[in-house]
């Protein structure tokens, strides 16, 4: 029996027992990850699962359930749960629901992938854990640790409308951090990012970072920062490294146009969103240097696929165009409920889970300067980069983020190096106030992007350049 | 390929067998430890007033580490059947010979013996769709005409560990857990209980509270940020918990000098009391490495007792493990999850246990007033009595480490906020950001009051539960508003 079989099992199984659509995914996922502490290595990590989940819809109300087998019988029981799940639902049953057209595709589509990352041998990438983390501890950091994680991931899809479709998706990254610790606070330095740098791409991204050749600056800068003047507080002008703005674009803008949190759906748990469907296409959220794409297709990108877990297939989009909010993340059928006609961005993280509406990559378009320019057209202003903290409300409104390190701005130069660096503010005023934005994008990857109930972690991808953003508060402390 | 009951195996078969293939295949000298677990979870969503996601999975994992030659690995899988146990042996035992070595290897747990917790409920455990969908019911209707939306939740996980040390051990446990929002106009109200049994979750009467929290919710004003006296409900003190257990009383950290943890010291006010209790359900009854779980006072009357520890931690420490193994947690360490605050009355409720109840509270001194309904228990209501100004807060959300080693942490408040003044809830407020230091916030001096009921919070994940009276503290630094 293969994938598809169970997976056409699984369906016809819902259907005969009352769906009116069904589909399912059978997955085999890999993951491997190996961290190591202070030029040792820690954990080696391998797990490997198969299984299916099947979706069925039943009158007004949508059924989910999984099984970690692909028997015949397995599948179709799980079709027919599915099913019966479904049908509870309507003991509080809501408005009727309906899904935007679909092509069914038949296809088969895999990511790029140069160096496979499970084909490399383990002494070699646990060498270059223990050779990175065992630099930066000579170098003085009392922690020095290091991290590689690789997915790599199979699915197989069937729909009661026709899809057929098989995916082969690599992702990997990795990164390390250094961490001095002084009597009442700790300093921590990173790279290339606080979680490392993750994409939808082979082995060749891990060795590019030079982790060890960065080792050695890291556990300096986290001893300089435990005797670095503490932040100011007060608004200033602040220029954002390219990381921090992914995270950035990733909570205050991401999360904010997901459609599901904008219908309500989310409410109870990761919150709503303060956009309203009704200035779609007319609100301002940002300056006019803001354009926000979201765009699956960016080869290498963490959020890239061929197609969503509905089936749609990937398709560039845009949420912001010159400052105005223009699109949306949406599933088929909160879409449909918006009155628009695509999906596209639907993803569950296993088997197992439901899938439900994700980000995937949402990234600023490259701005006309660089950071160097920004910051020689910076008379006073603070420049953060590396993020440490993250808390933003639950309409994604309100926000206060930590970076690692930050550095005075005067008079269009980087001056002494600041600790604890902090910032906050409100997601559209902060938007609108960006006013200079850099050419020098990277694809930022974000793996641990929780979201739902039961709960499941995105992989999402942010391009993103360094910015400025003017009079922000920073320097926020208890 | 087979799953766990098609086979006919139990849980403690397929540990079993694994250990034996590893025996079989890299002799007697390659130690092991397996643990197996078959977990059914299932979920029914609600938001808008109708059930919008309801999935149901069931699953079983094996987890197998071994240590061959001075190097460890660890691997996972799904698959049970024997051509699936026998490549992730030798997948594991693969990664093992090439890894590098591993010189802090604390050894496999000895035989010891481990007791269930016998907090097994069959009804829950095999709970329908329909069991489910009725207490959604139950909530959707007692909100009476306001917007409802959360979850009911019930899990079941059956799981064994062997290693060839020859421990060897079972369990059995379930859980059920609802929590809900009623929205009115925007303002939100909230209500969530962690129990063991399906029977133990009231739909409607958690639907009144949140209806009656979300009631009073309503027209908040702006209040400037500074420094105020609070009441904190059992939503918002569970995220007190959970900080203080990921952060400070993780073994890994504390050893590694990025804990404020002190055993020994006076860190916290006298009334504060914190007991690690997974024999109080939800968890099995041993923990990844097969070591007996029990409770584990980590406060003691404001004095910092002890950190949690897993085999590696506790090595690393000089000690022995308190029974608190993860998945991941050579990396990020050992962390309690089913962490207690006593109530006022803490030996008597340690004795007997937490009234897992939720309901209005008839009368009570700040039950009526400018805001009725802001204060929903008798228990809240004594705390915020005594207040002659100062902020009742429901719930905690998005809290984040600005400083792991003093526990600095910002985030803002959601499901209510009520301004208090003599002893009355006099205005809904906006919601606000917060930027503390939790230790310092429940230091020796700061806790002015303490509920005698315990509430028990669901955590995320299955399992792990944060349990807690609601909680008077002498000042909390606001930093700023939320809104737009």
């Amino acid at each position: 029996m293969t994938e598809f079989d169970a997976a056409a099992a699984a369906v016809q199984a819902a259907l005969d027992a009352g769906a009116r659509y069904a589909d399912a995914r059978v997955m085999h996922l890999r993951y491997e990850s190996m961290s190591a502490r202070n030029g040792d290595i820690e954990e080696l990590t391998q797990h490997e699962s198969i299984g299916l989940g099947v979706r069925a819809l039943v009158g007004s109300g949508w059924g989910f359930h999984a099984v970690p087998e692909l028997s015949d019988a397995a599948a179709r029981e799980a079709g027919r749960r599915a099913a019966a799940v479904a049908a509870a639902s309507a003991r509080v049953p809501g408005p009727p629901i309906t899904l935007t057209p679909a092509e069914p595709a038949v296809a088969s589509w895999a990511s790029g992938c140069a160096v496979d990352p499970l084909g490399v041998a383990l002494s070699d990438k646990g060498d270059l854990l223990v050779r990175a983390t065992g630099t930066a501890r000579d170098q003085g950091a009392d922690l020095a640790e290091g991290l590689y994680q690789i997915w790599d991931t199979r699915k197989w899809f069937v729909s009661s409308e026709g899809h057929r479709i098989d995916q082969h998706i690599r992702e990997c990254g990795g990164g390390i951090s250094a961490t001095s610790i002084g009597e009442h606070e700790t300093q921590r330095r990173s790279w290339p990012s606080y979680r490392g740098q993750y994409g939808t791409t082979g082995w060749e991204l891990v060795e590019s970072l030079d982790l060890a050749g960065h080792a050695a600056r890291i556990a300096d800068e986290s001893r300089a920062l435990l005797t670095a003047p503490e932040c100011p507080a007060g608004e200033t002008d602040l220029i954002l490294g390219g990381e921090q703005l992914a995270l950035q674009i990733h909570e205050s803008v991401g999360h904010a146009i997901e459609l599901d949190r904008i219908l309500g759906w989310e409410a109870a748990f990761a919150g709503t969103s303060w956009l309203d469907l009704a200035q779609l296409g007319s609100l301002r959220y940002g300056s006019e240097l803001m354009n926000v794409t979201i765009d699956p297709t960016i080869p290498g990108a963490l959020g890239s696929f061929g197609f969503d877990d509905e089936g749609s297939p990937a398709v560039r989009r845009d949420a912001v165009r010159e400052g105005r909010w223009v699109g949306v993340l949406a599933g088929r059928d909160s879409a449909a409920v918006a009155g628009l006609d695509h999906g596209g961005s639907v993803r569950a993280d296993g088997w197992a889970r439901l899938p439900m509406v994700r980000m995937t990559n949402v990234g600023l378009e490259p701005g006309p300067h660089t950071l160097d320019e920004i910051i020689a057209a910076t008379d006073d202003g603070v420049l953060m980069d590396i993020n440490r903290s993250w808390s933003i409300d639950d309409r994604r409104l309100n926000f206060q983020f930590g970076c690692e390190i930050g550095w005075e701005v005067r008079n269009g130069r980087r001056g002494r190096m600041l600790r604890n660096p902090t910032y906050t503010g409100i997601g559209p005023l902060f938007w609108r106030s960006m006013d200079m934005l850099s050419s020098e994008t990277v694809p930022w990857g974000t793996p641990n992007c929780g979201k739902g109930q039961p709960g499941q972690i995105g992989h999402t991808g942010h391009p993103a350049a360094p910015a400025r953003f003017r009079n922000v508060r920073v320097g926020v402390r208890a | 390929m087979t799953g766990l009951r098609d086979a006919g195996a139990t849980e403690l078969d397929v540990a079993a067998r694994v250990v034996e293939l590893v025996r079989e295949v890299a002799g007697p000298a390659a130690e092991a430890e397996v643990t197996v677990v078959r977990h059914d979870l299932a979920l029914t969503r609600f938001a808008n007033s109708f059930i919008h996601q309801n999935v149901a999975e069931s699953g079983v994992s094996v987890r197998l580490r071994v240590h061959l030659d001075g190097r460890t690995a660890a691997g996972g899988g799904s698959l049970v059947d024997p051509d699936g146990l026998r490549a992730l042996v030798g997948r594991t035992l693969t990664a093992a010979r090439l890894c590098p070595p591993d010189p802090a290897w604390p050894g496999l747990t000895p035989p010891s013996s481990v007791h269930s917790n016998g907090l097994l409920d069959e009804a829950t455990a095999y709970a329908e769709p329909a069991a489910r969908a009725d207490r959604v019911r139950a909530f959707v209707d007692a909100v009476g005409g306001l917007e409802a939306a959360g979850y009911c939740r019930t899990s079941y996980r059956s799981g064994a560990f062997v290693n060839s040390a020859g421990q060897s051990a079972q369990g059995r446990t379930t859980e059920a857990a609802m929590d809900g929002i009623a929205r009115s106009g925007g303002a939100d109200g909230v209500a969530r209980l962690c129990a063991g049994r399906l029977d133990g979750l009231d739909g409607a009467a958690l639907g009144a509270r949140a209806a009656a929290k979300a009631r009073a919710a309503a027209d908040p004003v702006e209040l400037p940020p500074g420094r105020y006296e609070v009441v904190l409900e059992p939503a918002a003190v569970a995220d007190l918990l959970q900080n203080l257990a990921w952060y400070g009383f993780n073994g890994k950290r504390h050893t590694e000098r990025q804990s404020f943890a002190s055993p020994g010291a006076a860190q916290f006010d006298p009334a504060v009391t914190l007991v690690d209790d997974p024999t109080y359900g939800g968890e099995m009854p041993f923990d990844l490495e097969g070591t007996p779980r029990r409770a584990l006072t980590l406060v003691e009357a404001g004095t910092t007792r002890g950190v949690a520890h897993d085999r590696r931690s506790a090595a690393g420490a000089g000690t022995t493990s308190t029974g608190h193994g993860t998945p991941g947690g050579s990396t990020f360490g050992p962390v309690p999850r089913n962490l207690r605050l006593l109530g006022h009355t803490g030996a008597d409720d340690a004795a007997t246990g937490p009234v897992p109840t939720v309901g209005p509270v008839a009368g009570g001194p700040a039950a009526d007033g400018p805001v009725a309904g802001a204060v929903v228990d008798a228990d809240t209501a004594a705390l915020v009595a005594p207040m002659a100004r100062g902020l009742l807060v429901s719930d905690f959300w998005y809290t984040r480490v600005l400083d792991p080693k003093s526990l600095v942490i910002t985030g803002l408040t959601r499901n209510g906020v009520w301004l208090v003044e003599d002893g009355v809830p006099v205005r809904a407020v906006r919601n606000l950001r917060f930027t503390e230091a939790y230790p310092r916030a429940l230091g020796p001096g700061a806790v002015l009051g303490l509920g005698r009921r315990p509430v028990r919070q669901p955590d995320r994940i299955d399992g792990g539960w944060w349990e807690g009276p609601p909680l008077r503290l002498a000042s909390w630094n606001f930093t700023g508003g939320a809104s737009g």
